[in-house]
């Protein structure tokens, strides 16, 4: 901004901005702190902050519990798989609806979105009888497949979005110059909607990863991801917070780290074309 | 290493464990609750491992809700994902009877010895002379108290109290400006949870839930007497959250110190005495409380382990059931764990066993709870049903959740007695009609 | 632009999309409205596969429904009115200058990565928990009573885990469009000696309309299929039960699957009605 800021109000600003961002990562944070404590510390009263001894034994227990390695190794296949796989469904989809628009594209779009009004758990049996008549259950083919329907409509519409304010002109120009359709979308048009895809690829990656309905009834062991790990942890006898703490530490680092390092991406995408 | 990189490398490497394991023999798929137990029964995993080379295991450890779901789901759509599942004295005999589980009368392990079952237990789990699930380990309920609290109220613990008894006794003990409730008990909603806890009490109040003619018994006096007792000695001498309090969360208070009294399973006596346990020289043990109407208000549950009949892997799943129910299981715990943390009510030669008896000082009444419990004949008036703290029919669970909700929201203060047996009685007696009696 | 060859290029294109969304929604729709007409209960062994309306008059009519319909609402509306007013105050207070924004937006976000299970546990456990949750040391600390937020303010409690999850998105979108904001008109509106309430009411708040609605959409889309947090936290009691969860409770509690099957199919024709009501809207906030 242009103004000139008096350094007071600066530092206001962000003592006003750190107290809120630290509140509002508290849990994740405390999470974090538990998860280094023995299990009498975590729930001892007063409760204690930093001062404990630190110890990785949680992780350790958690590790040695449960097949944690093919838990992370089936979540990113299911996440990413089906994100990719709905991007290649969706760019052409998405696309055509941009710049072909006919008389039903906006019925079209509204109707998949609403698609992803269908309560999960209504079409639980139906789904999990169809799954075992292709012998499908328990496999990561199976989640891919229903993470990328569930979430296409929302890959289409982002999509759509961001191909919408590619300006038409441009395409043109490059008709004109008698660039091929193949050529068009090549070098024309995907450099421009580059940005868009990463940011949808982002985003649906998030929903993937923490699908937790069907990911843990269309699951034993094979293709159990982390939303199934986390349940045997949730409320066994005994102590347990700080043995939750760190299966929920493992079950959210990877994502985590990926967002943080993405967040540029990911808030420049987050727009939905329509916002700015 | 990049993400690709990462991504494949560990694929293949995936690929290929998951190879030698299928090349190496059968591998069976074990559901199980991770409760203390059963957590203790995978890191023995090598044992059965060293016994049984051919036989790899994999298991699906989950917590119990989550693990219902995932069951329920398989069994009722034709199974296939499990060979070994770990499931309750309840769901046995409506499965066994829909022809889902395998019999275990034959097949198993020369020294498995059904007939060294408890009877009370074995009975829970038998259905026509086939034992359709091996019990892991069998419990009741009964009162856990602190012999200090106890003794500075200037009480005595009768082996065999009256409810009336305890509740004047959680009165004497409770000190709130100390965090100490006179009383601990499920609040928790849930057929497994209050619901359980609800029923079997309701039971020694000659109180039912149905009659001869399956009507719903919610507007009877008898469950008026029971829900306004437990709602007052609750309100009275329980702890602050007690609407959200389960099995788990009443065993960290009790450990912790907080409880005078705590009535729920058996089990929990190895826990409260435990390594864990603040007050771990301070427990005593008694039957769960009466009102002298000829029943008392405990339970009977075995968490078995049990084939479904669409298992290709059923051979494999009885030496798995017979290893890990067997009676050579006992000694490989208290080898490695000592003999107290050996899973309780199951086998009558571990209430002979010396060692045992002398590790465990709640052997005796754990054995006492759970043979006066009696599924055949659980109330005062006659009933239609089996089943102590539930009522062995399909639609109980379902029932039971949102019965056990109207009670917890009573214990909460939300809705007062009246009202909530008012509802229970409503919602029973539709459930009932949808399913056709 | 549009010609003839291109025109059907393009359904081509989309046709594949609209292929697999058809077949994902019908066949399992069709089963589902199949058993929706059939007395299925599995643990019973009973399969009746014609007996009318009768499960959806047993749906409908039954003392629970009604409620769970008011629930849903309660609790969108709740987590809606907190997100969009969090994320709009959060939006602007980002974009003021400041020190280390780029970690603060880091903390902020955080939350979205969260998945539903683990936020639910999280906060169920070390923080709405009487006896052993951080809320009630506080409470304590301050000399007061513990309040039990799961029993006495059930709804809220579920309002407050999943408005946390969804406050980072609707901040992001928030702060999108507020930095989109030209500061001139700002500083136009400033000099003019147009108090901050009255420049955020008149020049803000329109220009965020847009991002509103779009929060408001997609996170409707995903708050009426709210699962994990209440199964976690309190399993439907204290008047918690949304209609999905109804729904859950008869399939797989009662498993029973016709009248599961019947609420699931009244719950897409309610959730449509209110997509239609929302797409409207929408449809006409976006194109303008």
């Amino acid at each position: 901004m242009a103004r000139a800021i008096s350094p007071r109000k600066k530092l206001m600003w962000t003592a006003l901005a750190w107290g809120f961002g630290l509140l509002i990562f508290f849990p994740i944070l405390w999470t974090f702190l538990t998860s280094f404590k023995a299990e009498s510390t975590a729930i001892s009263d007063p409760p204690v902050w930093f001062f404990f001894d630190w110890t990785v034994q949680n992780y350790h227990d958690v590790l040695e519990r449960s097949n944690y390695p093919l838990a992370l190794m089936n979540s990113i296949i299911i996440a990413v798989g089906s994100t990719l796989l709905g991007i290649v469904i969706a760019v052409p989809a998405a696309w055509a609806m941009a710049f072909v628009p006919g008389d039903r594209t906006k019925d079209v779009l509204l109707w998949m979105l609403s698609t992803k009004m269908l309560p999960a758990v209504g079409v639980l049996y139906p789904l999990v009888l169809i799954a075992k008549y292709f012998g499908v259950m328990d496999s990561r083919l199976l989640l891919v497949v229903v993470l990328m329907l569930i979430n296409l409509p929302i890959i289409v519409w982002m999509l759509y979005t961001y191909f919408r304010e590619i300006p038409g002109e441009i395409l043109e120009a490059s008709r004109m110059d008698g660039a091929s359709l193949k050529n068009e979308i090549l070098y024309v048009l995907t450099p421009m909607a580059l940005p868009g895809i990463a940011s949808t690829i982002l985003l649906n990656v998030i929903l993937a990863w923490n699908e937790a309905f069907w990911t843990i009834l269309l699951t034993t062991v094979d293709a159990a991801p982390l939303t199934k790990f986390i349940a045997s942890f949730s409320a066994p006898e005994g102590l347990f917070y700080a043995k939750l703490s760190a299966a929920s530490i493992m079950a959210i680092a990877p994502i985590l780290i990926m967002g943080w390092f993405s967040q540029k991406q990911l808030v420049r995408g987050l727009t939905f074309g329509a916002v700015k | 290493m990049n993400m690709k990189q990462l991504l494949l490398t560990s694929a293949v490497g995936f690929g290929l464990s998951a190879g030698i394991a299928a090349a190496d023999g059968t591998t069976i798929t074990i559901a199980t609750v991770n409760n203390g137990d059963m957590i203790r029964m995978q890191g023995l995993t090598e044992d059965f491992n060293a016994k049984h080379p051919d036989i790899t295991v994999e298991w699906v450890t989950l917590e119990e809700n989550v693990l219902r779901q995932n069951l329920t789901t398989d069994i009722s759509t034709g199974g296939g994902a499990y060979d070994v599942m770990t499931i309750g004295t309840y769901e046995v005999p409506i499965w066994a009877n829909n022809g889902w589980l395998v019999s275990l009368n034959e097949g198993m392990a020369d020294d498995f010895n059904k007939d060294d079952l408890l009877p009370a237990i074995a009975g829970g789990l038998t259905v026509d002379g086939e034992l359709y699930a091996s019990p892991f380990y069998g419990e009741s309920s009964m009162v856990m108290y602190r012999t200090d609290l106890m003794e500075k109220a200037g009480l005595e613990m009768p082996d065999a109290p009256t409810w009336t008894f305890i509740r004047e006794a959680a009165a004497a003990m409770t000190d709130r400006e100390n965090d100490i409730n006179g009383i601990c008990a499920r609040g928790k909603a849930g057929w497994g949870e209050n619901g359980a806890f609800l029923t079997a009490m309701s039971n020694s109040f000659g109180a039912r839930w149905f009659d001869e003619e399956w009507n719903a018994q919610f507007d009877s006096p008898e469950w008026a007497d029971t829900l306004n007792f437990y709602l007052g000695m609750m309100n009275e001498s329980g702890p602050a959250g007690a609407a959200n309090n389960g099995f788990n969360e009443n065993l960290t208070l009790f450990q912790q110190g907080k409880c005078g009294m705590w009535i729920d399973a058996t089990v929990a006596a190895s826990f409260v005495t435990g390594a864990d346990s603040t007050v771990a020289d301070k427990v005593g043990f008694a039957l769960a409380p009466d009102n002298g109407l000829g029943k008392r208000g405990n339970w009977l549950w075995a968490w078995s382990l049990a084939i479904p009949s669409s298992s290709e892997k059923q051979d494999a799943a009885k030496t798995f059931i017979s290893w890990a129910t067997g009676p050579a299981y006992a000694e490989l715990v208290a080898g490695n764990e000592g003999w107290a943390n050996v899973p309780p009510g199951t086998r009558t030669s571990l209430y002979e066993n010396a060692d045992y008896l002398a590790a465990a000082p709640f052997a005796q009444m754990t054995l006492d709870s759970i043979l006066s419990a009696d599924p055949t004949n659980p109330t005062v008036k006659p009933v239609p049903y089996t089943g102590v703290q539930f009522v062995a029919i399909p639609e109980f669970a379902g029932i039971a959740n949102q019965v056990g909700q109207q009670f917890s929201d009573a214990l909460a203060g939300n809705q007062t007695a009246e009202e909530a047996l008012a509802k229970a009685q409503a919602l029973t007696t539709e459930e009932m009609e949808a399913a056709g009696y | 632009m549009a010609t003839e060859h291109s025109k059907s290029a393009a359904r081509i294109m989309i046709a594949p999309a609209v292929f697999l969304l058809l077949v994902w929604m019908l066949i399992p729709l069709c089963m589902t409205l199949y058993f929706s007409f059939a007395d299925y209960r599995p643990m019973r062994g009973v399969f009746d596969a014609w007996i009318g309306f009768d499960n959806y008059v047993r749906f409908v009519s039954s003392s629970s429904f009604l409620s769970s319909v008011g629930t849903t609402l309660w609790m969108v509306g709740g987590i809606l009115a907190i997100t969009i007013t969090g994320g709009i105050l959060l939006a602007l207070l980002l974009d003021q200058p400041m020190f280390g924004q780029g970690i603060v937006r880091i903390l902020v976000i955080a939350p979205f990565f969260v998945m539903p299970t683990v936020s639910a546990l999280v906060w169920k456990n070390m923080f709405f928990n009487v006896d052993n949750g951080l809320f009630s040391y506080f409470y304590k600390f301050f000399g007061m009573q513990p309040y039990d937020f799961l029993s006495q303010s059930p709804l809220l409690s579920i309002v407050i885990i999943v408005a946390w999850q969804w406050l980072p998105f609707a901040t992001l979108i928030m702060l999108t469009a507020v930095q989109s904001l030209s500061s001139e008109q700002l500083e136009a509106a400033e000099i003019d000696g147009a108090p901050p309430l009255a420049r955020f009411w008149y020049i803000i708040l329109p220009h965020l309309s847009r991002a509103i609605t779009v929060v408001i959409l997609i996170q409707t889309i995903f708050l009426l299929s709210i699962f994990a947090e209440i199964f976690v936290t309190t399993n439907g009691a204290f008047g918690t039960r949304t209609l999905t969860y109804l729904v859950y409770q008869r399939v797989l509690e009662s498993q029973n699957i016709g009248l599961g099957s019947a609420g699931g199919i009244v719950a897409v024709i309610l959730a449509n009605i209110i997509a239609i009501f929302l797409m409207r809207i929408v449809g006409k906030n976006i194109d303008n």
